[in-house]
């Protein structure tokens, strides 16, 4: 059992193995080399590292390609033209401006797929990779999707907030969310007006940002919430408080009464106590542990606990963050090669861990689809359910096929994924291995060695027999086929899918 | 052995009966496993029909992607504003040289795209059925979200998809496997539910691992490793256990589905993805497969500009797609128990635009195939007089033929999956 509190590990406890472990949650993995480096900083230093990142250049793409106007609104002459148009029943004018908004959606389209590209790309590139973990964490939080709002400018400026705050202060996020252009589109709260108000981002800030659902409120809470929220909405590109449309009466919320706006609103909801524990209860289950079910008493110990730091600090989740992964109960093998991977951190740590080609970013993006997380495009408000949702029959084939087409570059052929000829060579990661007279590391250490630093965990017997097995059928030593062919099969193994 | 006594239903019986050998091994896949626990419910607990309806009947979903020109599918060539609409793209009356439409029914002025004389021939010998003007209250014109809302059945396209309620409402919890199978690259959202989730893959060949291909000699190390199910001293309800039962139902339904694509099917198919995909379908129906609900789909409907060629490619690979899958089904002997039913997101403007083209529109026709369907056209076609700002009004409710097909054919409880107030249209003949 884990323990319940955050206490730390004992330092001397912080070795290669809890570096790796640190480096595949708090980020993508890393080589054996990234590992080595992490574990011989120290328990302290490597949790800084890893949590303090401004201090590493940030020298991934730059944000400012997009075009932000593909999908601008209309100006007032084009608006007159159509309006003239319908008036006269001038079809062929019609059907102009109809194809010109088909053109336009069909480039934001393209723009929505370089931009998911784009993203993946900073995952497998980025020296920050907590930082991106948590701009991860906060989309499938605050889910939004293209599919609904259709502006991919939107989706790139809701992506950036979420970057910038990734590990600030979650109240701050949730103050910001509020005046998203994307977000206020996607739950419709441009549509939240003072006589025809719309619950839509009331009910969602209680029910799945803030408190969790069902979590001490009601529904006349998401009434009053609402009413607070109405004029909130957006022009072009920037939020705007459209005050004719805004309520200002009295409002009487989680037993607090007042003219209250949406700040008010979102600073009451997150003053209950339950707030805290709720998003503490996310964090852990995407850093830690994602069972199905109700946690048990130590985890639920050491979720409150969690949470009670989240309180102590106001919202800042740095802290949280830097005691979660200096915790002992974060290294308990209970809680190692214990989390089923996300699609995309399955495929971007078998890249950044293994050092892959990164083939085709836009297959990598097509299989993340197929495996069920589509980049900016969450299936709900919900965002992706994780855990044991990732994984059926259909996705785990597509998981363990798209290890192949990165270690091989070849692509089954109805796949629209491109061919690529880049060579892989994994022996790299078997060279710092001790060997007895100078030449290649015995095969059963480097299997081990490879199981282990794969699979996260110790490997079982027979899985090493049976691959020591594999290697003396095939010429006896592990030479750039067999370890690609072994990389391979591992990837396929059921343990594969945990990290 | 004859398909009859190879029919899913015993598949069940077998796997109830077989369940005190079986349950307690470590390589029983989950679904024997889930059915174990079936066995402490009622009899009927895992029935997903309604008495009376039989247990092993088959749905198969066509959905005709881009939004189908319905006009040019099912022609009004007795209406002559159609003409006006259409001077350049309209199809002929029946009868006129060149591209004339196949009567269908005269009284009414109603024909067939002439790519089109494989379904018409369904419909002569009553087993087919055209439902005119289906749509929906308020159509959106965005393919995404039209699509959405057919897939869900709600106006607003949010939620799971009505196939996947289906499941959720009948299966206690417990996802059946293989349950609905769509061929093609992304699960459709119409077969996502909370609790069931469907097998999809493109082609029956790369619903394997492809690893072995490197190696042959890897064949060995994957197989241990993906088919012992829950090794010894695994914590069964971890996620580690989770994963190696899921690995080895997968590894089940790879073999099965794979071994019953590999026969040849007992009719010839015609060239073309979609007969394809339905020569898949009509392989693993042939084989027995558990499933109830089977999703493929045709692309390419889009046409914007110079339709003509394009569009009636397409409906001749429908139509002949269509009539092959059915004499398939026959000559199994399954072409009472399985109904097929064809949509399309939306239809498309009334009037042609300035490319030869039309572009996105409301309501359109859509088609069922099925010794059981009720068969000849369905409901009145929408007027072309009284339009709504260019477009066709519906005249039918795609949720009330769902309703049909549920009620009717899979004697689920259509309020359960649809919501209350949807009216049933009869397409099913009693």
């Amino acid at each position: 059992m884990a323990v319940n509190s955050l206490r730390p590990l004992k330092p001397r406890d912080f070795d290669y193995w809890k570096a790796h472990h640190l480096l595949n949650r708090a980020g993508f993995g890393g080589t054996p080399d990234q590992v080595q480096a992490l574990a011989s900083m120290g328990l302290d230093d490597a949790v800084d590292y890893i949590v303090e990142y401004e201090s590493i250049g940030d020298d991934a793409m730059p944000t400012d390609r997009w075009s932000a106007d593909i999908m601008r609104p209309p100006t007032a002459e084009e608006q007159e033209t159509a309006r003239t148009a319908r008036r006269n029943s001038d079809e062929a004018t019609l059907e102009r401006l109809q194809r010109e908004r088909n053109q336009r959606q069909a480039a934001d389209r393209k723009q929505m797929a370089d931009i998911q590209k784009w993203w993946i790309r900073r995952m497998i590139e980025t020296g920050r990779p907590l930082e991106e973990k948590m701009t991860l964490f906060w989309h499938g939080h605050f889910a939004t999707s293209y599919r609904t709002i259709e502006d991919s400018w939107h989706m790139v400026l809701q992506n950036q907030f979420l970057r910038a705050n990734a590990t600030g202060s979650f109240a701050k996020l949730c103050f910001g969310i509020i005046r998203d252009p994307a977000m206020l589109e996607y739950l419709d709260n441009d549509q939240n007006r003072r006589r025809s108000p719309n619950e839509n981002l009331a009910r969602e800030l209680m029910e799945l940002f803030i408190l969790g659902e069902g979590h001490d409120y009601t529904e006349q809470d998401i009434k009053e919430g609402a009413r607070a929220l109405t004029g909130y909405t957006f022009r072009d590109d920037a939020f705007v408080f459209n005050r004719r449309e805004h309520d200002d009466g009295q409002k009487r919320i989680l037993g607090k009464t007042g003219s209250f706006d949406g700040e008010d609103f979102v600073r009451l909801v997150l003053a209950r106590p339950v707030a805290s524990e709720f998003i503490a209860w996310k964090l852990y289950r995407f850093f830690v542990n994602d069972l199905p079910g109700t946690p048990d008493k130590d985890t639920q110990g050491f979720i409150v606990k969690l949470a009670k730091e989240m309180r102590d600090r106001d919202y800042q989740l740095k802290p949280v963050l830097r005691a979660l992964f200096r915790s002992e109960h974060f290294y308990d093998p209970d809680n190692t090669a214990a989390l089923i991977k996300s699609p995309v951190q399955l495929v971007v740590q078998a890249i950044r861990s293994m050092r892959t080609p990164a083939r085709d970013l836009s297959a990598l993006a097509a299989a993340s689809d197929l495996m069920g997380q589509n980049l900016f495009f969450p299936p709900n408000v919900k965002g992706w359910d994780g855990g044991r949702a990732w994984i059926n029959t259909s996705t785990l084939f597509v998981r363990q096929n798209i290890i192949v087409y990165l270690l091989t570059g070849k692509r089954p052929n109805t796949y629209a994924w491109q061919e690529d000829d880049a060579v892989y060579d994994p022996t790299h990661l078997l060279a710092h291995l001790p060997s007895l007279d100078g030449g290649p590391p015995p095969v059963r250490d480097a299997t081990t060695y490879l199981l282990r630093f794969m699979l996260g965990s110790d490997p079982r017997p027979e899985r090493v027999d049976g691959l020591v097995a594999f290697v003396e059928r095939n010429g006896g030593r592990i030479d750039t086929n067999v370890a690609t062919a072994l990389v391979a099969v591992i990837a396929a193994f059921t343990e594969y899918q945990l990290c | 052995m004859s398909s009859a006594d190879h029919a899913p239903f015993s598949r069940r019986l077998f796997i109830r009966q077989g369940l005190t050998l079986a349950s307690l091994a470590a390589t029983v896949p989950q679904f024997i496993q889930d059915s174990a626990l079936g066995m402490m419910l009622p009899l009927d607990a895992l029935t997903s029909s309604r008495p009376g309806v039989p247990e092993d009947r088959v749905l198969v979903i066509v959905q005709l992607a881009g939004g189908n020109d319905g006009l040019n599918t099912v022609v009004p060539y007795g209406d002559r504003n159609y003409y006006n609409y259409r001077p350049a793209i309209g199809i002929g009356e029946p009868g006129r040289n060149g591209q004339a439409a196949l009567e269908l029914d005269q009284g009414q002025g109603i024909g067939l795209h002439p790519s089109m004389a494989s379904f018409k021939s369904l419909v002569d010998e009553g087993v087919a059925a055209v439902v005119q003007g289906v749509g929906y209250p308020n159509p959106n014109r965005s393919h995404f979200a039209s699509t959405d809302i057919w897939e869900t059945a709600r106006l607003d396209g949010k939620g799971t998809g009505w196939v996947g309620r289906y499941f959720d409402c009948t299966c206690n919890g417990t996802p059946v496997p293989e349950g609905a199978v769509a061929i093609g690259r992304n699960a459709p959202l119409a077969l996502q539910g909370e609790i069931q989730k469907p097998v999809s893959f493109e082609s029956a060949d790369l619903f394997r691992w492809l690893g072995k291909d490197m190696h042959p000699a890897l064949e060995q190390p994957y197989a241990s490793a993906t088919r012992a199910g829950v090794l010894p001293e695994v914590d069964e309800h971890s996620q580690a256990a989770f994963l190696m039962r899921t690995a080895l139902d997968a590894q089940v339904s790879s073999d099965r589905i794979r071994a019953a694509v590999a026969k040849a099917p007992l009719v010839q198919y015609p060239q073309g993805n979609l007969s394809r995909q339905l020569r898949t379908v009509g392989a693993m129906i042939r084989d027995g497969m558990p499933t109830r609900v089977y999703y493929v789909s045709l692309g390419g409907f889009d046409t914007h500009a110079g339709q003509a060629g394009t569009h009636a490619n397409l409906l001749r690979q429908l139509a002949d797609g269509l009539g092959a899958f059915h004499r398939d089904l026959k000559a199994q002997g399954n072409s009472g128990r399985v109904l097929t039913m064809v949509f399309s997101e939306f239809g498309r403007r009334v009037r042609q635009n300035a490319s030869q083209g039309t572009d996105h529109g409301t309501a359109a026709p859509m088609f069922l195939v099925g010794d059981m369907v009720k068969p000849g056209v369905l409901g009145t076609h929408p007027s072309l007089t009284d339009l709504d700002g260019g477009d066709l009004k519906f005249t039918v409710d795609f949720r009330s033929v769902y309703a049909g097909v549920l009620d009717d054919w899979m004697g689920a409880d259509a309020a359960k999956v649809l919501g209350k107030g949807v009216k049933k249209a009869v397409v099913v003949r009693s």
